[in-house]
């Protein structure tokens, strides 16, 4: 099955992911974790991956930087990163993009950061792992990056240990060692996850504003819907390894078309519902790998379900509305 | 300067302070350790000049038993001063036990985070290895050796180089103590974030291990390094009690308790005791230093 992902005469892209399908390989046989990916990104553009955990969002964002580990394995599909393909690059030319070009952030800023070695030293030995450049240099761009992320006595923090940061503190330093090398393009798995509400926001207005300043593409790898609304400008939802529904934020948020995303959309609390009202859920939940159902994925808990729905895949199409959709009903 | 402030400010010296027994042993090690190696300045003669030796000595009470001695712990039965002989005895011990435990480290550490980094069918055959290694007891490994190579060159040339091969052969025969703990908190690290976000970042797999995960995997290894010095430093007396060791031209704390074991019976049992104490002192401190540290970088094991 061929997907043909969007128009060409969009802006000039960025990154390319066609067709993109990475399997484990388990005892009980080998499994898809992503199939058939595909979506582009211009240059400065923000994209939010959305689903449910283990709908392939992450192996997807780490697919992308070609760093998934075994049993994994990309089995076919294209990642064309400014012009070269990452899914064929010999290990040292990725090494030239990873942390370069393109720059990752994790859900929880306590674990990315190594706790035995100052932020200093980390984000000199990252700077100096792309650049042939001096300590002093290193610190001084390292410096710059700090008050970007608006760390308050970048000097002194350079010197500390990430066990003295606060949880907020800490996610601004993983992002200011993002931004070192201005990538040109950023991959945000749950960013704000392990934080509170209100430094969630922070960070996300942070990331948002950098982005803009920079120009810099965003995949927002994230399952919350209203986080994805506020920062990026075209959404992808991601169903047991696939893409099952594509387009501008406006637009899916105002009117979903696939049964997932209008499920995903009434699950959301809504100002204005009245108090008592009740939330809707998805009944059942997201299949495992080691049986995804025939057909649609998301047939047994699709309440427009029809015959055809459990024998065939339906292909992403577009249906009038600007949107593509990969579902048999709509 | 910034360092010593450092410390005087952490949590390391607080804890250190409040354990009468850690800073007891810390200071006996010390003594013990800064006396051997001064002593050429220290002691009253020296054991390895046959010049200074009298036979006619030989076999001397200590002083405070025999009003004609003027040795302080007596003399051996080669007229040596037991004093001195300790001095220069510990000296030879603890040089050993550093010199070892500082082979083992380095292969078993080298050994472990490659086996645990690389994972595998490089892990399996390492590990094998390391299980093979530690099938034959260092003794064994030390009398065949030993006893090869005692027959080989003879054992004029063996007194000159007993203490380099001493500390190859205990050296070699547990650096699998090393490889197995590094291996196990390798497994661990590597599966932390920090890891994966070191990659993302493109750094080269040796940099990783090296600077991001052998860092945090010194916490056992300094525990293990503390007892591996008291087994190391017991391991080359023990093999210098059945005669594989130092040499009794060059006595080890081990080497002066066996030759002063055949005198015991005819009343002259200073030979032994007083080097035998100072190597169950040193040991034990040792030891009890490596308790503390288990304990202190330990915070889930609570002292009762």
């Amino acid at each position: 099955m061929k997907i043909q992902p969007q128009d060409a005469t969009a802006t000039p892209r960025l990154l390319e992911v066609a067709d993109l399908t990475v399997k484990f390989a388990l005892r009980k046989g080998t499994l898809p974790a992503v199939s058939g990916v595909s979506f582009n990104l211009g240059p400065g553009e923000r994209l939010g991956l959305v689903g449910e955990s283990g709908a392939g969002k992450s192996v997807t964002g780490f697919a992308i930087l070609n760093l998934i580990a075994k049993p994994g394995f990309i089995e076919s599909g294209q990642v064309l990163f400014e012009g070269r393909n990452l899914t064929a690059l010999p290990e040292d030319k990725l090494r030239e993009v990873r942390g370069d070009r393109i720059s990752m952030i994790f859900q929880d800023p306590m674990m990315t950061l190594n706790p035995v070695l100052t932020v200093g030293t980390q984000m000199i030995e990252t700077l100096k792992a792309h650049r042939d450049i001096s300590d002093k240099q290193a610190e001084a761009i390292a410096l710059e990056k700090l008050r970007k992320v608006y760390i308050p006595s970048p000097e002194k923090r350079l010197a500390q240990y990430p066990h003295e940061f606060s949880g907020g503190m800490r996610q601004r330093i993983v992002i200011a060692i993002a931004l070192l090398t201005n990538p040109a393009l950023i991959i945000a798995d749950e960013p704000t996850t392990a934080l509170d509400v209100t430094i969630q926001a922070e960070i996300m207005d942070l990331l948002l504003e950098l982005c803009r300043t920079e120009n810099m593409g965003l995949i927002l790898i994230t399952h919350d819907l209203a986080v994805v609304s506020q920062v990026t400008q075209k959404i992808a939802v991601m169903y047991a390894g696939r893409i099952i529904e594509m387009g501008l934020t406006q637009e899916i948020i105002s009117n979903p078309l696939h049964p997932y995303t209008q499920g995903l959309i009434r699950a959301l609390p809504q100002s204005g519902s009245g108090r008592g009202a009740r939330l809707e859920q998805i009944p059942g939940i997201m299949p495992s790998l080691y049986n995804i159902p025939k057909g649609c994925a998301f047939n047994p808990r699709c309440p427009k379900k029809c015959a055809i729905c459990s024998d065939e895949t339906p292909a992403l199409l577009s249906r009038g509305s600007g949107s593509l959709v990969a579902c048999h009903c709509v | 300067m910034a360092l010593l402030a450092r410390l005087r400010e952490s949590y390391l010296l607080h804890s250190f302070l409040r354990d009468p027994v850690a800073v007891g042993s810390f200071i006996v090690v010390v003594l013990l350790v800064t006396a051997g190696f001064l002593a050429p300045v220290l002691a009253p003669m020296n054991p390895y000049d046959p010049a200074q030796i009298d036979v006619m000595d030989s076999e001397l009470a200590p002083a405070w038993i025999d009003q004609d001695s003027s040795f302080l712990l007596g003399t051996d039965s080669q007229g040596r001063d037991i004093l001195s002989t300790i001095l220069y005895g510990t000296r030879v011990s603890v040089l050993i036990g550093l010199g070892a435990v500082a082979l083992q480290a380095a292969l078993g550490i080298g050994i472990g985070l490659i086996s645990g980094y690389a994972g595998g069918r490089v892990d399996a055959v390492l590990m094998r290895v390391a299980d093979v290694q530690l099938s034959f007891s260092t003794y064994m490994v030390a009398i065949f050796l030993g006893a090869i190579f005692q027959a080989t060159f003879g054992v004029g040339r063996y007194e000159q180089i007993a203490v380099p091969f001493l500390i190859a052969v205990i050296g070699l025969a547990e650096w699998p103590q090393y490889a197995r703990t590094v291996r196990a908190s390798v497994l661990a690290e590597k599966k932390k974030e920090y890891v994966e976000a070191a990659r993302v970042i493109g750094l080269p797999s040796g940099r990783i291990m090296w600077r991001h995960i052998l860092p945090n995997t010194m916490t056992p290894v300094m525990v293990i390094s503390t007892v591996q010095v008291a087994n190391a430093i017991m391991s080359e007396a023990a093999l210098s009690f059945i005669g594989l060791g130092m040499p009794v031209t060059k006595p080890s704390l081990g080497s002066l308790i066996k030759s002063g074991f055949e005198y015991i019976f005819s009343g002259a049992w200073w030979i032994t005791l007083f080097p035998g104490v100072v190597l169950v002192l040193l040991i034990l401190t040792i030891n009890l230093l490596g308790d503390w540290m288990r304990d202190f970088l330990n915070p889930k094991l609570y002292k009762s």
